[in-house]
């Protein structure tokens, strides 16, 4: 018997390598295009590249936005990936003002491009980056320990209200990034598990048990 | 920062992975998923396909090495060669790749470039250049593989490139490819300087050297390595050693 996941089909660039990552791992995937696939999932993923408003509209235009609401309340395990967890938050800061899913207290925010040290950082941030948590070994990170580092892309950052929902962060500029949060049943990954090599793969496993 | 990343580069020629010398004359070296996987095994932070005659012949063995590799290799996979439009874009996206490499296309219409990021991101839209030296500190873009001039200047086509929302360019010195003399670093500084997306440099690496040669010097975010990888003279590994041991930031595994 092996674990299904439901994956959000909304038109995400990168909602194929996700179901491609989780087969990998020994997942069944479905992919989920209706309010009813949602409700009845018993793992979702909510995947997600490009722009955020652009991502809402998706969710929306096929009537997935209360669904996924109702999905997080059942408590059942929900990953959001890129977009997909930024999202999670109240809303984004990209390009204007645009609503979010509100099941993360916080905003998405652009990642500043000026470091720290006053220098210019290259913004969007592409690359392998190290993850700094203190939860290593517990979750979605059992297995793994410092140093471990994953692939980002992004040019946008949840900030969350509380930091007790941060899982994991990064450093770019010298500026810490958010890189995972999690906040009870949802988790949401800023880097791509599905590209992030055997640690991404290692994460992925980790959400088939949750 | 973001760690600087090592790119495994896998020329193809119809079902061969192929290395070449400035782009012309070619050797097989075996099959390249094969390549491709053992690189991702190494440790490979991405992988990169350009198509060498795609421009010329189809693309459907192409499109199934893609798909292949993407059932077993979990980092990104960037693919070049013979690209024209947002559906040539489209179905390589579908059959696996997470980027695409566009040069010729670009060269002659240049809202493609727009087109590719407006309708799947920029993150996706790698501008490739292929760069001749033509004079002290100027360099021409050629297109089709380094066969055919384009009067257009490396250093603004690169700008151009960015104002249309290309996210990464992936700039191949067409004097050093393949000759193992190292890097054309002040080509990649002369683009780095002007644009502010990552540069890719690539072309040339011979010894371990030329690596960080092109980072300190040339301040290169991600390398291509071609060559050095294929006739097992360095493996990635060792490279990710050698590069720790410099204080240079790749990843650690």
């Amino acid at each position: 018997m092996t674990t299904k996941v439901t994956i959000v089909d909304f038109g995400a660039g990168n909602l194929l390598s996700v179901a491609r990552a989780f087969r990998h791992c020994g997942a069944t995937v479905e992919l989920a295009e209706t309010a009813e696939q949602v409700t009845r999932a018993d793992r979702l993923v909510l995947p997600g590249v490009g722009a955020f408003a652009d991502s809402m509209t998706g969710v929306q235009s096929r009537g997935l936005i209360e669904p996924l609401k109702a999905y997080a309340a059942t408590g059942r395990p929900f990953l959001g990936v890129c977009v997909g967890m930024q999202m999670l938050f109240d809303g984004s800061e990209e390009f204007g003002h645009h609503p979010g899913l509100g099941l993360v207290p916080g905003m998405v925010r652009r990642i500043p491009a000026t470091g720290t040290d006053g220098r210019p950082v290259k913004v969007p941030h592409i690359g392998w980056n190290q993850l700094i948590t203190d939860h290593w070994g517990q979750g979605l990170l059992a297995g793994l320990s410092d140093p471990a580092s994953v692939y980002f892309v992004h040019s946008f950052a949840g900030q969350p209200d509380d930091r007790a929902d941060i899982l994991a962060e990064c450093a770019y500029g010298g500026h810490r990034v958010l890189a995972a949060v999690r906040r009870g049943n949802l988790i949401g990954c800023q880097f791509h598990p599905e590209k992030s090599g055997e640690t991404g793969l290692t994460m992925i496993r980790n959400f088939l048990v949750l | 920062m973001a760690n600087l990343r090592l790119i495994a580069r896998l020329d193809i020629k119809g079902p061969n992975l192929i290395k070449g010398i400035q782009l012309e004359g070619v050797r097989v070296v075996g099959d390249p998923q094969t390549f491709a996987r053992r690189y991702y095994q190494q440790g490979a932070d991405e992988i990169l396909y350009m198509d060498a005659v795609a421009s010329l012949y189809n693309r459907d063995t192409l499109t199934n090495i893609v798909r292949r590799t993407a059932e077993e290799v979990f980092v990104p996979i960037t693919v070049g060669g013979g690209l024209r439009s947002v559906d040539d874009v489209r179905d390589m996206l579908r059959a696996g790749a997470d980027k695409v490499a566009i040069n010729s296309a670009a060269t002659l219409r240049p809202e493609l470039i727009s087109e590719v990021a407006e309708r799947f991101g920029s993150q996706c839209m790698v501008l490739q250049i292929d760069a001749k030296r033509s004079g002290p500190g100027r360099w021409e873009v050629y297109r089709d593989c380094g066969r055919e001039h384009t009067d257009l200047d490396v250093v603004e086509w690169a700008r151009r490139g960015q104002e249309l929302g290309a996210g990464e360019i992936l700039l191949t010195s067409v004097d050093r490819e393949g000759t193992r003399k190292g890097f054309d670093w002040e080509l990649v500084k002369a683009v780095n300087d002007a644009v502010t997306i990552p540069v890719i440099a690539s072309g040339g690496m011979g010894t371990f050297d030329h690596l960080p040669e092109v980072v300190e010097k040339g301040g290169a975010d991600a390398v291509a390595i071609a060559y050095m990888l294929h006739y097992d003279k360095l493996t990635l590994p060792a490279i990710r050693e050698k590069s720790l041991a410099r204080n240079l930031p790749v990843r650690k595994l």
